[in-house]
């Protein structure tokens, strides 16, 4: 496929490699923030390419890994209310709540959906007026124009039986939070290329000089990450720590202002809880007051209860970089993917199925 | 959940600007893409789609900066490995 295949191209990947080595001269460790990069990595065994003094750290770039267990348990509630249909993309589906996720919820006979698309839902709502139909709204600025656009139209075409539970986080609060903690080793990102297509890059920009920080906006294919990788390298060998984007052929330094001008149309930045990291200020998307007929939260009534996690998951760490998933006591043995402790070995971008699929069989522990 | 696949523009249908709705082909496989956050997207363009929305138009000239870059850099190092030799010979 065009734009695909030729950024696997094996001589491109491993030119790039050697052009690594050849500038490194020390060690350092850079961090991508997309799940989806993180799944390229170690998919194609990019950090093996690497050389030794360049360690690569997963981010928090998982929605489905950061959304917090209170909201896993709502999302459970809803879906056994009477004629209520509770529609999601398919990765919530086994994440663990505090009792049980929503695919038990569905085997016990609750009416939950996969959908591609927020859009699909309000077919759905169309064909079933006669009961309510909740999107489980999870995701990063990538997903929120398409949100956006199902609230939007929803109101537009009288639509009154749909409404979304939100959990929208933002990447640029994630980082600084990364940054600004005690345990820190991040000293370069990739930045992740479908977030910066929506939102630009300026707003990194602060980041990069504030905390002499590195930050290349990265696509996600194997030369893009290598050549994401050796502009990184490049800066921190030379001291610089300025804002890069490696996919111009996406990115644009403004993003996608059309899309940015409907998600404030909808939406507003709030505080958010991220799972295993904790409440961040100004890190979420919440609806704007003007369209809180579609909140599901206020819809059904729901208010903030106790949620437990398991005791021994590791997700936080590993979704801060501190921990690798193969570091974790209970890696591959009481948690895996058919019965998992954490979110991060459920979802198809989290580091700890990354590690699970591809390096479980290796003979090697994985190089650290 | 951030994946986001490239795709050409076959045919598009609809003139309300919120509801350009196109059939893009992801080699081979068509499927319809919500249009109405690239008003420039055109017939034959390639366009990088999630979840149902095509989020920007994929820029050609761009696209080749990956490789061109790798080529300057191996023509670099081949020069610098260059010069190396011959301040090692003029020693």
């Amino acid at each position: 496929m065009k734009y695909l295949d030729e950024y696997r191209d094996g001589d491109a990947a491993r030119q790039y490699a050697q052009a690594i080595a050849r500038i490194t001269t020390r060690p350092w460790t850079i961090m991508e923030i997309c799940g989806g990069q993180t799944h390229a990595i170690v998919k194609f065994g990019i950090d093996e390419l690497l050389p030794e003094a360049i360690t690569l750290v997963h981010g928090p770039g998982c929605p489905v890994c950061v959304t917090p267990v209170d909201l896993i348990d709502k999302a459970i509630e809803i879906a056994a209310q009477r004629d209520t249909i509770l529609c999601s993309f398919g990765d919530m589906l086994r994440v663990p709540g505090t009792g049980k996720d929503l695919l038990s919820a569905k085997a016990g006979g609750a009416d939950v959906r996969i959908v591609y698309s927020p859009v699909d839902c309000l077919k759905i709502a169309r064909d079933n007026p006669a009961r309510q139909v909740v999107f489980f709204a999870v995701g990063f600025e990538t997903t929120a124009p398409a949100n956006a656009m199902a609230v939007y139209a929803a109101r537009q075409q009288g639509i009154a039986n749909f409404s979304i539970l939100v959990s929208h986080v933002l990447v640029p609060p994630a980082m600084e939070a990364i940054l600004s903690a005690p345990q820190n080793q991040v000293q370069g990102f990739l930045a992740a290329g479908h977030v910066c297509a929506v939102m630009g890059y300026t707003e990194y920009e602060p980041i990069a000089q504030r905390y002499h920080t590195p930050i290349v906006v990265t696509g996600f294919e194997p030369v893009d990450i290598l050549q994401g990788v050796h502009l990184c390298v490049r800066q921190l060998e030379e001291g610089r720590a300025e804002v890069e984007n490696q996919y111009a052929r996406v990115v644009r330094r403004e993003g996608n202002p059309q899309a940015r001008k409907l998600i404030y149309e909808v939406f507003e930045v709030g505080p958010r809880a991220w799972r295993g990291i904790g409440e961040i200020p100004n890190s979420g998307y919440r609806l704007r007051p003007a369209y809180a007929d579609f909140d599901a939260e206020r819809r059904f009534g729901l208010t903030a209860r106790a949620a437990e996690e398991s005791s021994e998951c590791i997700a936080g760490l590993v979704l801060q970089g501190v921990k690798k998933p193969d570091q974790c006591p209970a890696f591959g043995t009481r948690c895996t993917p058919e019965r998992p402790l954490g979110a991060p070995m459920v979802s198809s971008e989290g580091a700890c199925a990354a590690y699970y699929n591809y390096r479980r069989a290796a003979a090697q522990p994985a190089r650290r | 959940m951030c994946l986001a696949v490239p795709g050409r523009i076959v045919s598009i249908a609809g003139d309300d600007p919120l509801m350009r709705m196109a059939k893009v082909n992801f080699g081979g496989i068509v499927k319809d893409v919500n249009l109405a956050y690239v008003p420039e997207a055109k017939v034959n363009d390639y366009v990088i789609v999630h979840v149902g929305f095509a989020l920007n138009t994929i820029d050609e000239a761009e696209a080749n900066q990956v490789f061109e870059y790798l080529k300057e850099m191996g023509e670099l190092a081949e020069l610098e490995e260059q010069n190396a030799s011959a301040s090692t010979e003029r020693q």
